[in-house]
């Protein structure tokens, strides 16, 4: 196996354990750029995938499961909002409080469900969402370079996988180019202001964790109906944080978001393919090191080596109409 | 109201002395769950043999993390629950604790070694089933190349894969055998997706046969073999069924029978403790045959198998366990 090959098989790991986290982290923008910060974001991908999970076991449809997973982490994500726009309660302890209840509650119901340890049942055929293979690969295969990655990278991925990189751009633009994008900014940085302008600062906080319901929904469908075939304990894994780590080093912007989020990807990839062996000069590196590496790198910048990581300025704060 | 209580108390108490072969058998799952399609459920499976057979009804207990381990075994010996098995090497401490306070409670473990007198230890030389499998992996793989995944990263685990190693060695001396562990922690043994993503890196690496020894995460080795058409290998309990045509065999560890003879043997009076092993030799560990996999074992690869065996039992055939050296010699 050349170097050409390794790398190719690299990046298509990277590109599979990338999409989770830029959904998540998609999700956690959208909430923090109007001011609601979002530790939940690891809960609602867990609660997703959960409920993706058994309706595409019980309906034989993945997509009913993905409809499933978004309607639930929108529910958590509604219940975040209830408790910290309309009762302006700490949005920290109410993301971390969602966060255990998805880890408790995806295991009891699961067991009483389905009597498996918390897991559910394999899931095969339409219940899942499966590669897609673009047209032309046959062909593309014998071209030097270009073919393998055509046909091993871009080529070969779940219809989430390509949802998630068009989300991206439908970020931006939401963001960017659209009166709600730019009224969800101001939001996050000076809610008087727009409560100034006659705008509803709670129902606009209301609708980006919407937004964010949508796209933990995706993510949660992603782990559990995509890149696996059931749900299983505790699943995520810490991609929530490591979603939310990329979303502080990429600066709260989309199509940052979208690198850090494959940089993070590819360290996790290097790590797998890095394991039990020795590189030239070196020798054996633990995987831990490349497994710390996106929390180190996302300590540094917030140390303020790679520029200013800065926060929405209403970041945290609930809105109070009058002091 | 207490007194009549008390009484009754005392004559449920004599009735159950009075029937000597009327035994309390109770169950302590790892925290894979009980329906792994693995370990714990071959657990169950024998618990359940024994219930069909005698009618005696058994309690369970399914800890979801670890440290529920030792209050459940606590409580069942509590309750006069004897014997009370535990199996998973999670409860070793467990067990010596709680074990050491009920001396008069019979207790069994399954995967690691309590040295107390009223203890049983099971423990399976899973480095000979692991050969027997590595021997048949070599056999279908065609590249020449075969994987190992495996779960959290101890020697147990590593006594699977240096076993593996071994046998698929056996057939072609430059056999490559890549291994990979899932993690360092608990978790590893509850992460299909990474489990995945290494034997999706073994595959781009040539293998085409890859073994699972990773509880529920061998289900995402499983699923991505299956799902890019090459063989996998399952473990504990026969997991042949899981994806039919893809998992070419299963290392079934007969953890069914440690729980179903350890219930007998109480019933009977026979109870012993100690440590026992078992190995090819007492059928204790073999490779999985059944309608879904017969057609991926060829009569060579058969006879090759049962062979070994037979060289094993005669001993001219020495497969190495690395838990006596920490050390593969491959």
């Amino acid at each position: 196996m050349d170097y050409f090959d390794i790398f190719v098989s690299i990046l298509g790991s990277t590109i599979r354990l990338s999409i989770p986290l830029i959904f998540t982290a998609l999700a956690g923008l959208f909430s923090e750029r109007a001011g609601i910060f979002d530790i939940g974001l690891e809960g609602k991908m867990l609660a997703a995938a959960f409920a993706a999970a058994c309706l595409a076991y019980v309906s034989g449809n993945a997509w009913i499961g993905l409809l499933g997973g978004i309607g639930v982490s929108i529910l958590f994500s509604l219940i975040h909002g209830f408790a910290s726009i309309t009762n302006r309660g700490n949005q920290i302890v109410s993301g971390v409080a969602l966060n255990f209840i998805a880890a408790g509650l995806t295991i009891v119901l699961g067991q009483a469900w389905f009597n498996q340890g918390g897991r559910t049942p394999g899931l095969t055929g339409d219940a899942r969402f499966a590669p897609i293979i673009l047209p032309g690969v046959d062909v593309m295969r014998e071209v030097p370079v270009i073919g393998p990655l055509y046909a091993n990278v871009i080529s070969g991925n779940n219809i989430l996988t390509y949802l998630a990189f068009a989300a991206v751009p439908l970020s931006w633009w939401i963001l960017y180019r659209t009166r709600f994008g730019l009224r969800l900014r101001a939001v996050g940085e000076n809610p008087a202001a727009v409560d100034t302008a006659g705008i509803s600062v709670a129902f606009l906080r209301y609708r980006a964790l919407l937004v964010t319901g949508v796209l933990g929904g995706f993510a949660g469908a992603y782990l559990a109906i995509a890149q696996s075939a059931a749900f299983i304990n505790n699943m995520s894994a810490g991609k929530g944080y490591i979603a939310l780590a990329a979303l502080i080093f990429a600066k709260w912007k989309p199509v940052p978001v979208m690198f850090a989020c494959l940089l993070f990807g590819f360290l996790d990839a290097v790590a797998n393919f890095m394991q039990g062996k020795s590189l030239p000069m070196i020798g054996e590196v633990p995987v831990q090191i490349f497994q710390a590496l996106p929390y180190v790198l996302t300590c540094v910048l917030l140390a303020g080596f790679i520029g200013i990581a800065r926060p929405p300025k209403a970041g945290g704060v609930p809105y109070v109409k009058e002091r | 109201m207490t007194k009549t209580l008390l009484t009754f108390i005392a004559t449920a108490m004599l009735s159950s002395t009075a029937l000597a072969a009327d035994i309390k058998p109770a169950l302590v799952y790892g925290t894979g769950g009980k329906f792994d399609k693995s370990f714990n459920e071959a657990a169950y499976n024998g618990a359940e043999m024994y219930k069909k057979e005698t009618g005696t009804e058994y309690r369970d207990f399914e800890p979801t993390s670890d440290t529920q381990g030792e209050q459940a075994i606590r409580n069942f010996a509590s309750k006069g629950f004897s014997p009370v098995i535990a199996v998973s090497f999670a409860w070793t401490s467990a067990m010596e604790k709680v074990a050491a306070e009920y001396p008069d409670t019979k207790f069994v473990i399954v995967d690691s070694v309590v040295e107390l007198p009223n203890v049983r230890s099971v423990v399976y030389n899973e480095a000979e089933g692991s050969y027997l499998v590595g021997l048949l992996a070599g056999m279908a793989s065609k590249t020449g190349k075969v994987g190992f995944v495996g779960g959290m990263d101890i020697p147990l685990i590593r006594k699977f894969g240096c076993g593996y190693a071994q046998g698929a060695k056996s057939v072609k001396a430059d056999m490559q055998v890549f291994q990979n562990m899932v993690g360092t922690t608990g978790a590893a043994w509850n992460d299909p997706v990474r489990a995945g993503e290494l034997t999706k890196n073994q595959i781009d690496q040539g293998a085409d046969v890859i073994y699972a020894a990773a509880g529920a995460s061998g289900l995402g080795v499983l699923q991505t073999a299956a799902d890019n058409k090459k063989f996998s290998i399952g473990v504990d309990s026969n997991q042949n069924h899981v994806h039919p045509g893809s998992v070419l065999t299963s290392m079934v560890k007969r953890v069914d029978l440690a729980v179903y003879n350890a219930y007998k043997d109480t019933a009977a009076d026979k109870f012993t403790a100690g440590i026992q092993s078992n190995g090819i030799k007492d059928g204790g560990v073999v490779y999985a045959v059944d309608d879904d996999n017969k057609a991926l074992i060829t009569p060579e690869m058969k006879a090759a198998a049962d062979k070994a065996t037979a060289d094993i039992i005669a001993g001219t055939v020495k497969v190495h366990d690395y838990m006596t050296d920490n050390k593969c010699p491959l």
